[in-house]
């Protein structure tokens, strides 16, 4: 499958599908990589290196700033599948690329290429965007 | 610019703008006159590096940009309860964006500011939700939802990509909310309604513009609760108010000829039900102790200074209790040529400016609830900095102030 770029790069890791949208301004601590929004029923889960798929952000513009900071702590998800473009993110990603030289590619997947990822599932993204599951 | 001729700075935001372009999937940039920054907020080790890298590039904003708050309140730096080293590092930052050229305005409400007021039409790029939502529904000025860095990079450019709110049709309205019949008549002239009724538009519209009517004729300071609630509750950028915003002077024209997707009634039960959500304090009655009220977010401005000036009256803040107002340093320089600031103070308000009490450590340590008129304080101040919260309406925070103990006017919400 292939993914929309909205920040290119290469990843891999074990997918972690959220269940709800979490605003990464007060849901991603970006020392940890944990889940840390008190409202979100995944709260607690571990990000870091993680393929994170969602159904789209949430909230807070701060949410740029929070990943680019997740990124240089070393502690950021190794990708973000979305299921709506978004700027925040996007923006949040192709910065980090820039100050850090570290790429964490931000992806739109169509509706039932996102719905064929599982939790824990192993994830190959390479450039371009093409998606390679197992 | 993307070439370097303007230095790395510039050919860095020029990425960006375009990144940005090719997301919203606009074919063109348009240029603006003016832009507002929330980036100067410090949110790490990265923020300062992305600022500095920016400095380092030679880069210097080419349209007007005001600040949005920082982490700091430079002019009154000993309300930080913190730790020193955040304090120093939000400092920093706050000086870096004054570096690349932007006004040390550091208020989430520039559109409060006189010189600083874009107009009808005129294409800006704004950050902070609130302050998006106010210069779009208000002001009639076009701005789509920008963030951090996103904000400088358009301020440094002075492009922005031709999409979203910028063009007329993503302006109009998809969705009416008019009050049920049920909605007291005096509710809808009160302050205290607006804020709660943003929370509502939030939820139902999430980020639809909606058009609200059968409202009458709103202040800015309603216009303004209003926005700020529904940026906090729902990713509303946009509302009309039908016969107070510019963009609405008929309801047929909020909807640019076109015909809504739903008309939703809004009755007394809902609005009690969005009001009790912003109390997190549980099992509060009239006459419990409260520590401190928290008024001015969005800053205040001039006219709520000088409307808390007024309702307070000669009476004092009880003792032990904090009362702390945050608004804009410009606006405090105005109250304070006004003697209103005198006033203020003599009754002992304390005034926070630069930065906002939900962000960090500024209010007194306390077990106890803090009151505030401010559904977005309400909304985010449990979650940052671990308060709960009891909502009411300024008369309300108020005499809660002045007796120390919570006091709830009965007449406000009909009969309950």
């Amino acid at each position: 499958m292939k993914g929309r770029v909205l920040s290119d790069g290469v990843a891999e890791g074990d997918a972690v599908v959220l269940s709800e949208p979490l605003s990464l301004w007060g849901g991603l601590d970006p020392q940890t990589g944990e889940l840390i929004d008190a409202h979100h029923p995944q709260r607690g889960a571990q990000l870091a290196g993680r393929v994170v798929v969602m159904p789209s952000s949430r909230g807070s513009s701060s949410s740029s700033s929070v990943l680019a900071e997740a990124v240089r702590s070393g502690s950021a998800p190794a990708a973000v599948m979305l299921g709506e473009p978004d700027l925040i993110l996007g923006v949040g990603a192709a910065v980090a690329a820039e100050l850090y030289d570290k790429q964490v590619p931000v992806l739109v997947l169509r509706p039932e290429d996102r719905g064929a990822i599982h939790d824990g599932m192993p994830v190959r993204i390479a450039a371009g965007g093409q998606i390679t599951l197992g | 610019m993307l070439d370097g001729e303007a230095g790395p700075g510039a050919a860095l935001a020029m990425r960006l703008v375009l990144l940005a372009a090719d997301v919203l999937q606009a074919d063109r940039l348009i240029p603006i006159t003016r832009a507002h920054v929330d980036s100067c907020l410090y949110h790490g080790q990265a923020t300062l590096d992305f600022a500095q890298r920016l400095i380092d590039g030679g880069a210097q904003v080419t349209v007007p940009t005001t600040l949005n708050v920082g982490t700091l309140d430079l002019l009154h730096p000993e309300l930080w309860r913190g730790s020193p080293e955040v304090a120093e590092r939000g400092r920093r930052l706050m000086d870096a964006y004054r570096l690349l050229g932007c006004r040390p305005t550091f208020t989430c409400a520039p559109y409060q500011l006189p010189d600083a007021r874009p107009v009808l039409g005129e294409q800006v790029a704004w950050a902070e939700s609130n302050a998006i939502v106010f210069c779009n529904s208000v002001l009639g000025a076009r701005t789509e939802r920008y963030g951090d860095f996103t904000d400088i990079a358009c301020a440094i450019t002075g492009r922005v990509p031709d999409a979203g709110l910028h063009t007329t049709d993503a302006r109009r309205a998809v969705l009416v909310m008019r009050p049920a019949a049920d909605v007291p008549p005096d509710l809808l002239e009160s302050e205290v309604l607006y804020p709660v009724l943003g929370i509502v538009l939030g939820r139902r519209a999430g980020s639809r513009v909606a058009a609200l009517d059968g409202f009458p004729r709103l202040t800015e300071d309603q216009l303004k609760a209003i926005g700020a609630a529904a940026a906090s509750s729902g990713a509303v950028a946009m509302f009309h108010v039908v016969g107070s915003t510019p963009e609405a002077a008929s309801l047929e024209v909020a909807l640019g000829g076109g015909e809504p997707n739903a008309i939703v009634q809004v009755g007394l039960d809902e609005l009690r039900e969005a009001r009790d959500g912003l109390t997190s304090a549980r099992g509060m009655r009239p006459g419990d102790p409260i520590g401190a009220v928290s008024l001015g977010t969005p800053h205040a401005s001039l006219a709520e200074l000088s409307a808390i000036a007024d309702e307070l009256g000669g009476e004092r803040v009880a003792a032990g209790v904090e009362l702390l107002v945050s608004t804009a340093r410009e606006t405090q320089d105005l109250a304070e040529r006004q003697g209103i600031l005198t006033r203020l103070r003599d009754a002992g308000v304390e005034i926070l400016v630069d930065t906002c009490s939900y962000l960090g450590p500024i209010l007194h340590p306390s077990a106890l609830p803090v009151m505030t008129d401010s559904a977005k304080w309400a909304y985010y101040a449990p979650g940052n900095i671990g308060a709960t919260v009891v909502f009411g309406s300024r008369t309300e925070c108020l005499r809660t102030a002045v007796s120390g103990r919570l006091w709830r006017d009965p007449t406000l919400w009909g009969a309950a």
